[in-house]
């Protein structure tokens, strides 16, 4: 029997610190294994104690690159628990604040995290000696949708202006309508970058994927939505613990997700949301997804880089209409008093769904915390992908197999910050 | 398939490294979206993780370092980072007073794990989270939760420069007068740790009709007694008091002090 070991100490192009270890036994991979070491920070311990007002600032805390996702899942979960529910221009608000987040993510993955792979460079600056213009076309609609942050949230890191009940400060009409000329630019220019990344060379490979996002009734999904898969799951957040379980293996130091109903690890994140809400969005986003030929489904994760694209186009396309009908609300948030009891909520972080559990004390103290980011829901099926993807690769150079080996990790955007950093790759070949 | 791109040898070399932290305070190196590509031209990104397979070799010019110490791994790894950095600056609340994972220091940790992990004996860590500075010299700290960009981009220059950067050590409340920002407190009775807090965010809550929450960490010298009895009349509680020092810079000698003062 021969047998061989591939390593990656410490990967790179992904927030946090984590590796990889990959078993091949007579030229089949037999086992792949994510080993996360970001040290753990005990957000769920240490929110005990703290007031429902805090949350959404602590909350924050969690990832510097999706700060928004934790503290719109944070003040959902919240208000759940108060029985109260923001309808309106605050909820477009937090709409408009969401689209920003996506459009400043998915550009930082697509430009300076994942397009490197398929252009051959170590990373995004150096790329930018041979592409300048690609680089900063990306970078100039990542700058928009930090604009959209720091107008809504006062900041593109770790907004302030987010609140149980709203914000503290609403934008005038006027600073909103300043963004929409540049909103239509970063549209066209994201037009191209879809026209452009359909280009790339993509190994060929479908997955059979187990997707899992939100679905709303009338919307691509961020805030709101019940929780579906593709195989018929169809929940609300409040039963997301009584369908999904975190467990704890030892190479981690970011708990793993599974279904209680089936042995099959899950996708959440663009690919599944795109899966699951095709029809739900923009019928310019729809179009530029049919031009870069990926269909209303797509399995194959090296594509997933033409998917964030499309949904940056969506996100700049729904800024666009949210910004166009803003009326300035009557106040700031609306008021809120504490009481006892606990509150649920799942929306989308650009890299997948994101829940939220807190219970309540009567003064309106945190009595316990329970969050389930998207990366420690994807932990399994990124090794899943490992398994079936890297053997077509093996009888490449060890640098290069170790390169594809981080390239089929960071199709799914792992943010280790998050789970709790990536990657050591160690390939056992016996 | 991997080129390393080409380097300037007579450019800095600059490094970033990571320890228990966010990420925010390095994205906000990538968030530089107008001044990125200069900075790549007037320094060599040698060693970047977040943003580049480039790995580690050699020493560098300059190391930002990102992140508090919570492990003994990471508390011998900042020594070798140290010995191969020219200038060490650390950028942000975690790696300059510890974060706000730093809440640990005054909880008991065996507890926190067992609250977070089903099997805690998986875990390595240590019982604090400590600032860079109480394990290695550093040249200068950049505050903030997260640090401001412009700020960022000014130490860059400064150390390119071999000048002291320009970063003004007084309060928020400083410079939210020189705002022109109506005074929350003052108008509206909302709590604020602007008269305690290190300036650098642009008073940014209060020009959001908010209170500052602290998250720059105390400036130098600050009254923080005097500030309590203040929030204190306006109807803040032990309890409350205590929390409002112990965010995201708890370990900061002057919010520590000022937190424990409000022990129950």
């Amino acid at each position: 029997m021969t047998s061989r070991t591939i390593s990656v100490g410490a990967l790179a192009r992904v927030e946090g610190e984590g590796g990889l270890e990959i078993t091949v036994r007579d030229g089949v991979v037999t086992s792949a294994a994510l080993t996360i070491f970001e040290p753990p920070r005990f957000f769920e311990a240490l929110m005990r104690g703290r007031a429902f007002t805090e949350a959404p600032d602590i909350a924050a805390r969690i990832c510097g690159i999706c700060p928004v996702a934790y503290q719109m899942s944070a003040v959902h979960a919240i208000e759940d628990a108060l029985g109260v529910a923001v309808t309106g221009p605050l909820r477009d608000l937090r709409r408009l604040l969401y689209c920003g987040e996506w459009i400043e993510s998915h550009m930082l993955h697509v430009h300076m995290l994942h397009m490197p792979d398929f252009l051959g460079y170590a990373g995004g600056v150096e790329m930018a000696r041979d592409h300048c213009d690609i680089v900063r076309r990306g970078l100039a609609i990542k700058k928009v949708g930090n604009e959209i942050m720091t107008l809504i949230g006062g900041r593109e890191i770790h907004p302030i202006n987010v609140r149980v009940g709203g914000f503290y400060r609403a934008p005038r009409k006027s600073e909103l309508r300043a963004l929409g000329e540049r909103l239509e630019r970063a549209l066209e220019q994201a037009l191209e970058v879809v026209r452009f990344v359909a280009g790339f060379d993509f190994p060929d490979c479908a997955r059979d994927y187990v997707f899992v996002s939100l679905r709303h009734p009338g919307e691509y999904p961020f805030n709101e939505g019940r929780i579906v898969s593709s195989r018929g799951l169809d929940i609300p957040a409040r039963e997301f613990e009584a369908n999904f379980e975190e467990f704890h293996v030892q190479r981690s130091t970011a708990l793993h997700a599974r279904m209680r109903h089936g042995d099959d690890p899950y996708l959440v994140g663009p690919l599944a949301r795109y899966a699951l809400n095709f029809e739900r969005l923009s019928p310019l986003a729809q179009e530029a997804a049919r031009e870069a030929g990926i269909g209303s489904i797509c399995a194959n994760p090296y594509r997933s880089i033409i998917v964030r694209a499309v949904e940056t186009v969506y996100a700049l396309d729904e800024a666009l209409r949210i910004v166009a009908r803003y009326e300035e609300p009557e106040a700031p948030h609306i008021a809120i008093e504490p009481r006892a009891g606990v509150g649920f909520a799942a929306t989308e972080a650009p890299r997948g769904m994101l829940y939220h559990r807190y219970r309540l004390e009567a003064d309106g103290s945190i009595a316990e915390a329970v969050i389930t980011p998207p990366t420690s829901q994807n932990q399994g099926l990124i090794e899943e992908d490992l398994k079936s993807l890297v053997g077509a690769f093996l009888h490449l150079p060890e640098d290069d197999l170790r390169h594809r080996c981080e390239q089929t990790v960071r199709n799914h955007d792992p943010c280790i910050s998050c789970s709790t950093h990536f990657l050591r790759l160690d390939i056992d070949r016996g | 398939m991997s080129g390393q791109g080409h380097r300037t040898p007579s450019a800095p070399r600059l490094a970033v490294w990571k320890f228990a932290s966010c990420d925010g305070c390095q994205l906000s190196l990538l968030d530089c979206e107008d001044e990125l590509l200069a900075v790549a031209q007037a320094l060599d990104i040698a060693y970047f993780p977040e943003a580049t397979r480039a790995p580690i070799r050699g020493n560098y010019d300059l190391s930002l370092v990102e992140g508090s110490i919570t492990t003994p791994h990471d508390a011998e790894r900042i020594q070798d980072v140290r010995r191969r950095s020219r200038a060490l600056v650390t950028i942000g609340a975690c790696a300059t007073s510890g974060g706000v994972q730093a809440l640990r220091n005054f909880a008991n940790v065996c507890e926190y794990a067992s609250i977070v992990y089903a099997r805690p004996d998986y875990i390595h860590t240590l019982a604090t989270s400590t600032p860079i500075s109480d394990h290695v010299k550093v040249d200068f700290e950049l505050r903030g939760c997260p640090i401001d960009k412009g700020q960022l981009i000014e130490v860059i220059s400064a150390f390119l420069a071999g000048r002291k950067p320009a970063t003004p050590s007084h309060s928020v409340c400083l410079q939210c007068k020189l705002k022109g920002n109506v005074c929350v407190m003052v108008a509206h009775g909302t709590p604020c740790l602007g008269p305690v807090t290190h300036a650098g965010c642009g008073a940014l809550c209060p020009s959001y009709d908010r209170g500052c929450y602290g998250c720059f960490g105390p400036m130098e010298t600050p009254n923080a007694p005097s500030l309590s009895a203040r929030l204190s009349s306006l109807g803040m509680d032990e309890r409350a008091l205590q929390r409002v020092y112990r965010t995201f810079n708890a370990q900061a000698e002057a919010f520590r002090e000022e937190s424990e003062r409000h022990d129950e």
